[in-house]
């Protein structure tokens, strides 16, 4: 007897092209990707890099996720922040986070970012901006602290302060009017949160928490919800109206429970004994 | 010459809306750009580096989409690493810059670069090479690319005389360069440059405050208001100060 395959197949599985193709030429809207509308920043003090994001996801005008992390791991010394499409910044960041590890143990090093970099820019160029992740990249190698920024094209940028995604602008004001070189920790990290918070107060695609991390030659700190401005609240009033508030003309009570009785029509009785 | 046609880059792509230039000189080659890099409106970064090292005694300025001339870039260098690794000598600059025409021209649909390449090898001594957007290849003795050339063409024109030394030479793109950028909204920031002898690759660096000034305008407001002929009124045309 034949049985069907148990077996998938590693990739892209494109069995529902036609019937999506179809669907889509019948007038049915494809559905959109989940992008996050954006703030996320880099920073070069001292000693380190400081990431930082908030923690925004969108469709369209709604809030998909109040509270989702942008700052994903490549290697223990690097990572990485996405803007763009949700989907795209997760499984780039996931690959190139892969194919580090893969490229520390086969050279036996610690893999540097510039090396994060490359793959992420050749990828992103192969696929001719279609895979939209905006990308800031920041880590701590032997050659010290670097920081990049990726575009969906693959254009690379190499600069002390970098912010990328729709609140960019709103960032990258704050870093303009405070930032400068040779900063301590508590001051970048400080810089880098009004940064966030500028994204998150004045661009409608951010909001919510800021999520920061610290890089340093002696190790990495991960500061989820490091600052959360937009904690819901107990109500000032309460809105549940009071029992008896609605005034009644007449009252009704009626049996909805129906008695029922079955008799046998004709046949055989069950035989119960 | 062709000036970077912008219907040619995608939406959202990062632009290199530029002002790039390099000039040979007796003893080696000055290559020069401005430094923003643009998407939209947008200043993604406004102390960019478009001279783009490629071997020991070759760069290259970019000009056109940031991510095509990075990618055509980078393998051009690698290419370069691995020849020299295998002929153990260095490649002219006719190689180099052959190399940037073939990845030009073969993939001339995709791509919108146009590159500079200038450097000085044991064969020729100082040269410059011109690859604009279709991927021709063309010797010349100086070169200017990017938005901001247009404005400078005749300036140049004018300008440019055989058998400068190197200051001169450096004078000469600063000043060119600078002109492209005050008429080019795409260019501006500051002016870095590169003097490429056989000995030596320096860098130089223009603050955007100490850019050569020219002429910038002037008050018409009280000279337009008399009257030319009987009735013709001269409508002023104010121009900030």
């Amino acid at each position: 007897m034949n049985s069907s395959s148990i077996y998938r197949p590693a990739g892209f599985d494109f069995s529902n092209e036609i019937r999506n193709n179809f669907l889509h030429e019948k007038g049915l809207p494809l559905p959109g990707a989940t992008s996050t509308g954006t703030t996320i920043v880099g920073c070069l003090f001292k000693d380190g890099i400081v990431l930082g994001a908030d923690t925004r996801a969108t469709e369209g005008p709604i809030v998909a996720d109040k509270n989702c992390e942008k700052i994903h791991y490549i290697t223990e010394s690097i990572r990485c922040c996405g803007a763009g499409t949700a989907a795209d910044t997760e499984f780039t960041t996931a690959l190139i986070s892969s194919n580090m590890e893969m490229h520390a143990l086969q050279t036996g090093r610690k893999p540097r970012v510039v090396t994060a970099m490359t793959m992420l820019k050749q990828m992103l160029h192969r696929y001719q901006g279609h895979i939209g992740a905006a990308l800031v990249l920041g880590g701590v190698d032997i050659t010290g602290p670097q920081l990049f920024t990726i575009h969906p094209h693959g254009s690379t940028d190499k600069l002390p302060y970098v912010t990328m995604g729709s609140g960019s602008l709103a960032a990258m004001a704050m870093f303009e009017s405070s930032w400068k070189p040779n900063m301590e920790r508590e001051e970048a990290l400080t810089l880098v949160k009004a940064a966030i918070a500028a994204g998150i107060f004045n661009d409608l695609g951010s909001g919510s928490n800021v999520d920061a991390c610290i890089i340093t030659a002696t190790g990495t700190e991960m500061l989820r919800n490091v600052e959360m401005p937009n904690q819901r609240v107990q109500k000032e009033r309460d809105y549940k109206f009071r029992r008896g508030t609605t005034a009644w003309r007449k009252e009704d009570i009626r049996q909805l429970i129906v008695q029922e009785h079955t008799k046998p029509v004709g046949g055989d009785e069950m035989d119960t004994s | 010459m062709e000036r970077i046609d912008f219907d040619r880059l995608k939406t959202g792509e990062v632009n290199l809306g530029t002002s790039i230039m390099a000039v040979q000189f007796k003893d080696g080659v000055v290559i020069g750009a401005d430094s923003r890099t643009t998407t939209g409106s947008y200043i993604a970064n406004r102390v960019t580096d478009k001279l783009t090292h490629v071997h020991d005694r070759i760069y290259c300025c970019r000009s056109g989409s940031a991510a095509d001339t990075q990618a055509v870039a980078d393998i051009v260098h690698r290419f370069l690493q691995s020849e020299a690794q295998e002929r153990e000598e260095t490649p002219t600059v006719h190689i180099a810059a052959s190399v940037f025409q073939k990845i030009c021209y073969g993939n001339k649909d995709a791509l919108s670069a146009g590159i500079i390449v200038a450097g000085w090898d044991k064969d020729v001594g100082p040269s410059v090479y011109n690859i604009p957007l279709g991927g021709g290849l063309f010797r010349q003795p100086w070169a200017i690319g990017g938005s901001g050339s247009t404005y400078v063409y005749g300036y140049c024109d004018a300008t440019f005389k055989d058998g400068w030394g190197r200051d001169e030479t450096v004078e000469f793109v600063k000043n060119t360069l600078a002109l492209a950028m005050s008429r080019d909204g795409s260019s501006g920031g500051v002016i870095r440059m590169c003097v490429i002898t056989e000995d030596s690759v320096q860098r130089l660096f223009v603050p955007g405050n100490e850019l050569p000034r020219f002429w910038e305008g002037q008050e018409v407001l009280g000279a337009a208001s008399k009257k030319i002929g009987s009735d013709v009124e001269v409508v002023p045309m104010a121009v900030e100060v």
